[in-house]
Order: C-alpha cells, then structure tokens, then sequence
C-alpha cells in the first residue's frame, strides 16, 4: 500500500508567550521552537502501521521552508521512505486553498492508495487541506478518524463526531483520510533510524516544477490579535446558606445543570 | 570552528527529550521514593538504542559519537537523574572499556546483550577502603588453571543490584603496585560471586547502588580484559571516557532545576508582584543560565576531542568538564532551592530531589578535589 502523508512544522505555543509581529498578521517566531503538527505525527504512525501491515512504501511532503527539513528527517526516522519538501519560499502568500493545490500539484503525479492528513493544524487550526486537497485529485475523503481498517481496497473507517458518538463508514480506495489525535500510540524513532534519515536527500520542489499562474488565494489574514481578558469573577457574599442559594441559582441560570 | 549539533544529534536530541518528558517524568519522582530500578523504561530505551550509543551497529549498538552520547544523558538526566547514569554507566563505563581493550570474542558475546538491555553493566573499582586511592584496592585475583580466583569486595556501584555483566578491577600482582591491577569481565551468575549491602543514597536513589563481595569467585581465564596489569590504564582510560556522560548529566540535572525556577519565579508573587520582577532573582537565573552554558561548552568540548582523537589524551579536557559541572550543578540546584524558598525544601517540588541528586556529581566518577589535581598534572608536565 502506497501511503502519503503530508506533514507541517509548526510553532509549539502551549507554553510558550505568543506576541503579534509589527504587520499585525503573523506571530513573533524568532523565539519559538517548532516541531512536527501534532496529529501530524499520529497520521505519520498510522501509515507506518498500515505499512507494517501491508507492505508499501510511505512518501512524506510538505510545504514549508528549509527549516522544517529536520521536521520531514523525523519523519525518515520514524518510517517514512522518502520526503518532498515543497519549497514555500517560492509561493509568497499561503493560505488553506493554496497550500491545497500546491500539495494536488505534487501528488497527482505520484501513484498512491491513501494520503493521511493530521485532523488540524495547531498554528491556524483551519482543517480545510484534508478535504480541499482530496476534492482537487478527485478521491473520496473522511475527516476526524480514530480507527481505520483497509479490507480489500475498502477503507473502513471510524470518525470521531460531537457528543462523543461515532460513525462507521466504508470508503474505496484511493482516498484521503484525516487523522485525529489519539488513534493510535506515535513511535518513537530509534537512534539507528534516525542515524540512517539523517543522510537521506529530501526532494525539493519549486516554482521550476510547479507553474505559479493559476494558483489562487481564496482567503486573507486582515489582523492577528490576543482578544482581550474580561474579568468575570463574581464573588459571592453572606453566610454559608445565603451563598449556597445563590450558587446554585447562578448554576442553574447558566444551565451547567 | 562549529557549535551546531549535526542533524542527527538534533534529531536524537529531539527524539530523547520527547521521550524523557512522556515517559520518564510520570516515574522519576516515584523512583526516588521508592528506590525501585526503572527496569520498563530501561527496556524501552534499550528498543531505541540508547544503551548502545557508542557501540557499533554490527555489535547491536546505534553508533553515534560521543558527542551524541553527551546530548543524550542530558537530555535524559535533565528529567530523571537516576535513570542518566544507569544509561550512562552502561555505555562508558562497562560497553566502552569492553570495546575498546576487550579481544573480538567479548565484543560479540557481552555487548549485544549489554545494547539490548538483556544484561545491564556495572562496573567494580570502589571498595571500602579504595575511593579516590584507586591503587589501594584490596581485591586480588590469581590464575589458577583455567580460572581466575578472585577474592574482595567492590562497594558503591551503581547498576550492582541490576546488572549481569560487570567489568572488576583486583591486583593480580601486588608487587607491581597499579602495574599490577587487572581488569576483569564477571557475569551475574559466577560462583563466589553475591551481592551485598544496597545502599540508601541521598539522591540518585533508584540507581540499585550495591555492594559485590567475592569469595573465591571463579572467573574464566578468557574473560581477562586486556592483558594482565593493564587494569589500572583500562580503568583510566574509562573513567576519562565516562566523565563526559557524567558532565553531561550534571549539565542536564542543572538544565531542568533552572527551567523550574523560571517557570516558578513566573507564578509565584510576592510583596504583590511576580517574584521574577525581582533583581535578586533575575541574578540568580542569570548565573544559572550561564554556568550552565558554560558547562555544556566544556562537556560538549570534551566529547568533541574525543571524537576527533585531539589532543589524543584528553584527560584534561574531561577533568575539566566534569569538574567544572559537578560544581556548577550543586550551585545551580542550589540556587532553584532559593528561588523556591521555603517550598524548594519540601518533597512537593522537584527542585529538592535535584539539589539532593547534584550532590553525588562532585563525588563519583572522581571527586572534584581529584579532576583539580588532574588538571594540575597536565599543566605541570
């Protein structure tokens, strides 16, 4: 089974203090690290599994700058069998819709049964490659997986939907898959492994390759900003009883019970 | 002139601080309570290679440098201080004096299993009365036949509770004095041999720190490492070797007592405001920073020359790193007490179980006192 997996570097914030940079539409990055998009890497897991299982070979890509090299070396390390950087320093402006065609543009040329995507980016959190990309080569797609089983060029597979319910659905083959966090345990790369993807050669692709003509922007970043913090503590006061009755009416009025 | 790490020792980098932080951050304070030998997480780093860093691929090793070694105990010492000198006791002190003086029949029979975690080393030259004074062991082994009788008692050493295969230092002829000293490869299972006292340390407490008493132990006449009276070169050579790992581990113990202190100094307020709005404060994570740096620089330095064989003996260079870490970590765990006040002193926060894991960086693998009159040697040749 012939697996790509698109694959994006992104900035770890979870800890760290987010500032706006002077144009007001990106974030301060200089003093950020980054690392592979998180269900990224259980989306890379899950075709190493289907791999194991298999045979086949996996092709990670993605769209980025020369930095996120080590990102797609990781990516060597922990199974994949080659690596296509799309060199984003040649396409000015990105936005979901674009970045989609410019992924489409790549992989229409490779043979593959299934392309992976993490569930959503945790930079801008726009969710839309999965789908944009699949509806550009034409293949079927379902969002949110947290189990996937491939019986015969059909993909049975689970997604994960509000309210903590399920969906069962049977998919054919080729077809683009979007990974959630949790579906499986992401590997670690041994050192043998990593010692071997350090000295692999990643594929650039650019603007040589790909015509920059007819790709399009369909959305604009107007203003980044940190919304303001409101103060919505109220606190009670009285004795125990009085404080109790009014707890609870507040609880009740906010419909939290 | 190069800092950058190349791009496999970041990804090794990367890889060993995700792992540390998932899996070896949930154990490391239960382990110092408990002094329970992190046996699962051994394992699972034994699958990705990291108890044969230095060992070759055809060996079961992941062949990497020193340098690389260097990053990896820090990394993972910078979350689990007992579970850094396990790793690197098994890699410098036992796999690389096997590969360096053992014949091609011991490389093939003890280091896959010591790679793979089968068997963990551990390595004999303390005894009772034999710290520093490497030469005053008691332990003697004598030929007999086909065997080796060896008689004495190793005290202090790390992995001994554990491990399967031991590398153990004895005069085979006394009259030589240290030219008489003998290196010698014991299995767990070799008659005469036990285990005695495991000792309660004050930090590193999961390491099983144990003592080996040999009585009239048999030892086959093959697993000579080396030749007769190379022992005290092969110990030596070793210990230069192993104080890279140990700097390492100082650097990365100190590395995660000043990331707490930051992230502390950031939440804690007092007389109204962040106590890192404070200038004494600001000091001390500066210092920290610092000596920290400055300490990575000189254990990076030391593996470098190690690796690239310049100067060929670098027993100064390895001196100095390990000296200047050890100290740097006790002052630097020190300094994140202090920031923590009365809190850094309880069990609650991590900082006390590095304070009291720093300590034992000034006193094995050579005291601080004994690396001085190393470096002072070299200078004064």
């Amino acid at each position: 089974m012939d697996i790509i997996v698109c694959i994006k570097r992104v900035p770890q914030t979870a800890e760290a203090k987010v500032e706006i940079e002077s144009s007001g539409k990106d974030i301060v990055k200089d003093r950020l690290t980054f690392d592979m998009n998180e269900s990224d890497m259980y989306a890379l897991e899950e075709a190493v599994l289907l791999k194991e299982k298999f045979g086949g070979t996996i092709i990670a890509i993605s769209l980025s700058c020369s930095d996120a090299e080590d990102t797609l070396r990781i990516a060597l390390a922990k199974g994949a069998d080659t690596a296509i950087r799309i060199k984003a320093e040649d396409f000015d402006e990105l936005d979901g819709y674009k970045t989609a065609q410019l992924l489409s543009a790549v992989i229409k040329d490779i043979h593959f049964d299934v392309i992976f995507t993490g569930c959503i980016a945790t930079d801008d959190a726009y969710s839309q490659i999965g789908a944009t990309l699949a509806e550009l080569l034409g293949i079927p797609h379902a969002t949110l997986l947290t189990n996937i089983e491939v019986i015969d060029s059909i993909s049975h597979v689970h997604r994960e939907l509000e309210g903590g319910l399920q969906e069962h659905i049977e998919i054919s083959i080729p077809a683009l898959f979007t990974i959630q966090t949790g579906i499986n345990v992401p590997r670690y790369a041994s050192l043998i492994a990593i010692r071997r993807a350090a000295g692999k050669e990643i594929k650039l692709v650019g603007q040589n390759e790909i015509s920059k003509d007819q790709l399009l922007l369909n959305t604009q970043i107007e203003e980044l900003f940190i919304p303001p913090v409101a103060k919505q503590v109220k606190i009670i006061t009285g004795s125990p009883g009085e404080v109790s009755k009014e707890l609870a009416g507040i609880i009740r009025e906010k419909g939290l019970i | 002139m190069n800092f950058d790490l190349t791009n496999d020792q970041k990804m090794l980098q990367r890889e060993v601080r995700s792992f540390a932080e998932t899996e070896l951050a949930p154990v490391a304070p239960q382990i110092d309570v408990s002094g329970e030998f992190p046996w699962d997480n051994i394992k699972k780093m034994a699958k990705l290679g990291l108890l044969g860093i230095i060992v070759p691929e055809k060996y079961g090793g992941s062949e990497f440098d020193f340098v690389s070694l260097a990053v990896a105990i820090e990394e993972i010492s910078r979350i689990c201080a007992s579970t850094g000198v396990i790793v690197a006791v098994n890699n410098s002190l036992v796999s690389y004096p096997i590969l360096q003086f053992g014949t091609e029949e011991q490389k093939e029979k003890y280091l896959p299993p010591l790679c793979s975690a089968d068997k963990l080393g551990a390595m004999g030259i303390t005894e009772p009365n034999a710290g520093s004074d490497v030469a005053a062991m008691e332990s003697t082994a004598k030929l007999e036949a086909n065997h080796y009788i060896l008689n004495g008692t190793k005290r202090f050493i790390t992995n001994g509770g554990e491990a399967g295969i031991f590398v153990v230092f004895a005069y085979t002829d006394k009259d030589l004095k240290y030219k008489g000293i003998s290196a010698f490869i014991i299995e767990r299972d070799t008659p005469g041999f036990t285990l005695g006292k495991h000792e309660e340390l004050m930090g590193i407490r999961a390491t099983a720190n144990c003592e080996l008493i040999f009585e009239d132990a048999k030892i086959p006449k093959e697993n000579l490492l080396g030749k007769e009276g190379d022992g005290f070169k092969i110990c030596m050579n070793t210990l230069d070797v192993s104080r890279i790992d140990i700097g390492a581990q100082a650097v990365g113990i100190s590395q995660g007592a000043l990331e707490e202190a930051i992230k502390y100094s950031k939440e804690r307020k007092a007389f109204g405001q962040l106590i890192s709005n404070f200038e004494m404060i600001q000091g001390m994570l500066a210092e920290m920073a610092t000596q920290i740096h400055a300490a990575r620089l000189l254990v990076y330095y030391a593996g470098y020359c190690k690796d690239k064989g310049i100067p060929p003996r670098f027993s100064k260079e390895a001196a100095m790193a390990k000296y200047f870490a050890a100290n740097m970590a006790v002052d630097v765990t020190r300094k994140a007490v202090q920031i923590y006040g009365g809190y850094g002193y309880t069990k609650d926060y991590a900082v006390e179980r590095l304070y009291r894991d720093a300590k034992i960086l000034e006193l094995y693998e050579g005291t601080s006192e004994i690396h001085k009159i190393v470096i002072a040697r070299e200078l004064l040749r």
